[in-house]
Order: structure tokens, then sequence, then C-alpha cells
């Protein structure tokens, strides 16, 4: 496990500062770049935990098209290169709380749940096959339900967008 | 005998990213030379070159060398850090695609259980790279060269990831040594000699892998991001010298690695009937090789052959004709995988 302890270490130090600078880099499109390490090493993570199918499925929705869409959006409107001065505004106070408040709640609902759950010594790997299983065996339900959901959304979001 | 050497885990993965490190420029090479300047030419009535090394065979070696040579040329305005990064990034995403190919039983970098999925999810990362030179080149031309190349990957995404689904619920597996294995041991009506090579059941799903496939690599016709007519050079217009050459090796080393993914998903990858055992390590290159010169000159047939697609039909070819038709594909081989 040490090997492991070494490489989760390199990429929180990594992770922890690329996502301090997605906020304090006067740079948008900086920003969305500095995201993409941090998506990365989420990825990497993960990875580390065996669990190789969650690994890609982030890389291609996260950084494949999120991220991409956010460029393709800032790109198209405006991106100017060099430091922008407005990218700030008065309510930094305000986000400082509400990210110590999510901090709070998902770290002890964490802590709750797997507070003394030891990982196994080899790690477990998980087959793609299991994924699959699990997804449309036992959580079918669940995963129908989110589909539906997204389906909303898509439509809703076509409605929104269109002028007749 | 056997013959056996035991290395430490280290030893082989340097060596695998060595053989990938030299595979690319290679594979960028012999198509470049093999399609781009050979072919080409002949189809419309001339030689091409002839002077560098016999038949002009050494005319990329010769290109590459004076591209190492020229001035590393920042444009003025241009945003330093990642100007000089996008080649990188989009030269990786293709170093990625090498990792999961198979060329024999026991020849591949790493044998990953979401092989093909994998693939697909680095293939998408060179999109990231073309949008950081277009727009950190400080130029018109670059930033609406790489907004098209983004538009334009974003839709082709979707079918490639569909069309390869059929194949990997024909299969039962996404490793793409399981994708090999399956149409190697498969039989069609009671017919084993051949395998099942997945094209034959899988047609509908090959065709749309090579259209999407030919977007993703923005060959013509659908080659809007670089259309020299209309922007210059698209998003490489600023570059020079090795940057511009990265670029030019990621754009054909993708296009080896897609053909070799799409001859292993459809053409049964390094497996060559009647070849098996530890004989197949040997042949499996070279059948591998092959199947990817086969494939990749449908792709460039099609990118001397046809004029460019406007935009807007573009987006119209991905989304309103390849995706039905792949969804429709899905369906049919779900229902026949349950009937059979």
């Amino acid at each position: 496990m040490v090997a492991q302890n070494i490489v989760f270490g390199v990429l929180a130090v990594a992770m922890g500062l690329a996502a301090i600078r997605v906020v304090t880099t006067k740079n948008v499109v900086h920003a969305a770049l500095y995201l993409v390490v941090v998506l990365a090493g989420v990825a990497a993570l993960y990875i580390l935990l065996a669990a190789e199918f969650i690994a890609v499925v982030q890389v291609i929705i996260y950084i494949g098209a999120i991220v991409l869409l956010i460029l393709f959006g800032t790109m198209l409107t405006r991106a100017p290169i060099g430091r922008a001065s407005d990218l700030d505004n008065d309510q930094r106070w305000l986000g400082v709380v509400v990210a110590l408040l999510l901090l709070g709640v998902m770290g002890s609902v964490l802590a709750d749940a797997f507070g003394s759950t030891k990982l196994p010594k080899a790690p477990q790997i998980q087959r793609t096959g299991d994924v699959g299983l699990s997804i449309f065996q036992t959580y079918v339900v669940p995963f129908e339900v989110v589909s539906v959901l997204l389906l909303a959304a898509l439509v809703g979001a076509v409605v929104i967008a269109r002028r007749d | 005998m056997t013959f056996a050497v035991e290395l430490a885990y280290w030893q082989t993965t340097t060596i695998k990213v060595l053989v990938v490190l030299g595979v690319i420029p290679v594979a960028a090479i012999v198509l470049g030379y093999v399609f781009l300047l050979k072919m080409m030419s002949h189809m419309q009535s001339r030689l091409g070159p002839m002077e560098a090394g016999p038949h002009g065979t050494l005319q990329l070696v010769a290109d590459g060398l004076k591209f190492i040579q020229k001035e590393d040329i920042f444009p003025d305005r241009s945003d330093r850090f990642v100007f000089g990064l996008a080649p990188v990034v989009v030269l990786m995403s293709t170093f990625l695609l090498y990792i999961v190919i198979p060329a024999g039983p026991r020849l591949v970098v790493e044998d990953l259980d979401t092989g093909v999925f994998f693939a697909l999810a680095v293939s998408s990362l060179s999109v990231l790279g073309v949008l950081m030179a277009g727009w950190s080149s400080a130029n018109k031309y670059s930033l609406i060269g790489a907004l098209r190349a983004a538009g334009q990957l974003i839709a082709y995404e979707l079918p490639l990831v569909l069309a390869v689904v059929g194949v990997v619920m024909q299969a039962g597996t996404m490793s793409l040594q399981g994708i090999v294995r399956a149409q190697s041991e498969g039989e069609i009506f009671g017919i084993g000699f051949l395998g099942n090579p997945f094209i034959f059941t899988q047609f509908v799903g090959f065709a749309v892998f090579l259209l999407a496939a030919q977007a993703e690599l923005s060959q013509t016709p659908f080659d809007m991001p670089v259309a020299e007519s209309e922007l210059v050079a698209g998003f490489m217009t600023e570059y020079t010298g090795f940057r511009f050459l990265f670029f030019f090796m990621s754009e054909f080393g993708s296009a080896f690695a897609l053909s070799a993914i799409g001859a292993t998903l459809f053409l049964g990858g390094w497996h060559f009937p009647g070849i098996g055992g530890s004989l197949a390590d040997v042949t499996g290159p070279l059948v591998l090789g092959a199947k990817v010169m086969l494939v990749a000159f449908f792709i460039f047939w099609f990118r001397f052959t046809f004029p460019r697609l406007r935009e807007d039909q573009l987006q119209a070819v991905a989304w309103k004709y390849l995706i039905p038709i792949s969804l429709a594909n899905i369906l049919v081989t779900g229902v026949l995988k349950v009937l059979f």
C-alpha cells in the first residue's frame, strides 16, 4: 500500500493546487484548463482504487464533454488572452460560507457512512461486466428514473432554446 | 526450447513506452507516404515526390528533419504557455490510443478491461489540445478553426461510440483482445474456418464507424477545422517547426490508430485463419498491418474523392442520420443476440 499512498499524496497535492488556481486565476480559459487537471486527478484516483470503468467514464464525460463545452461556450462569446479584471465579484465571502457548509455536510456524511471501513489490503478489481450487471439488475429502477430525468432536462433545454 | 527473459515491471513498462514512441512516427510516415504522397498523386495522374530516396520513400523523413531545424515562433500576443502545451496534449492523446491496440496474443501494451471504451475516451482528449491551440494563437482564423473542430468532434464522438456498441454486445466484452478472440473463435451458420469477423454481422456499424472516424480525424470531406481555402490552416495557422510536426504526426498517427481499432473491431485484428499459438505473435503485426492499410485506404480514398461539406450539412449527417442509424443497429443487435 506504500506505493499507493505516495501516488495518492502526489495526486492530492496537484489536485489541491490546481483547484485553488481554478478560482484565483485571472483568465477564464486558464480556469477551465486547471479544472481539467483537477478532473484528471479524480480519474487517476479512481484508477488507484481499481475502478477502471468509472475512471474512463470520468475522462470521457467530464474532460471530453463538459470542460469542452465550457471552453467552447466561453470562446464562442468572450475569452480574451491575458488577465481579465472583471472576473471577481463581491460574493466571495458568501462563496466561502457555502463551500465550508458543503465540506461539512459531505465530510460528515462520508465519515458517518464509511468512517470505520478499512480498504482491503489488495484492491478489489471492478470488472466492467460487474458494473453493467449491477446497473441493469440491482439498480435498474434508479437507473431508469435518472434516464427519464435527463431526458426531461434535454427536452426542457430544447424548448427553452427554441425561438418559434 | 522456450525463450524467456524475466523482466521487472518498470523494465517492461519502459520497453513498451519506447516501442509506442517509435511506432507513432513510423506509422505517420508510412501512411503519409503511401496515401498522402503516392496514392493521391497517382489518382491525379502525377508522380509525386521522386527525388529523396528510391521512389521518394524518404521524402517525409527529410520533411521531418527540415521541420526540426526551423525556428520555433511564438506569435507576439499569444498565450505562450498554452500555445506551447497544445501540440503536446494532442500528441499525448494519440500516444494513449496505442496502449490498448493488440498486435498479437501477447503483443499489447496493456489489455485493459475497458479496452475500446478507453480508446474512444482518450481520443476525445485531442479536441482539448485543438481548442487550446486555436485560442492561444491570438488569431481569428485559428479560433474559428478550433471552434469548428470542437463542434465537429463532439458531434461525431456519439456515432463512433454507438457504432462500437454493436460489436461490444456481440463479443460480450470491451477488451480488444477479447473482441479478437470472439471473432477468431466464432462461426457463421456453422462455418468456422474463417472465424467470424464482425464486418459480416455488423456491416452497418462498420459503415457508421468509418464515416465517424473520417470526421474524428478531420479528413476531407469533414476537414472544416483546417479548411485551407477558408481558414489558412485553421488551428494550426500560427504553428511552425517541431510544434507543427507534432500536429502532423498526431494527425497520421491517430489515423493509423483508429484504422487499427476499426480493423480489430470489424476485421478480426491480428488473427489470420489457421494461425494460432505463439506463431501468431510473429504474424500478428503483419496481419494487423495489412488490415490497417486496407481500412486506411478507404479513409484516404474518401479524402481524395469528395469535396468539403458545409458546416450545417456536417452536423446534419451526424445528428440526423448516423446517430439514429447506429441506435437502430444496437436495437437489432440486441434482439438478435437474445434470439440466437
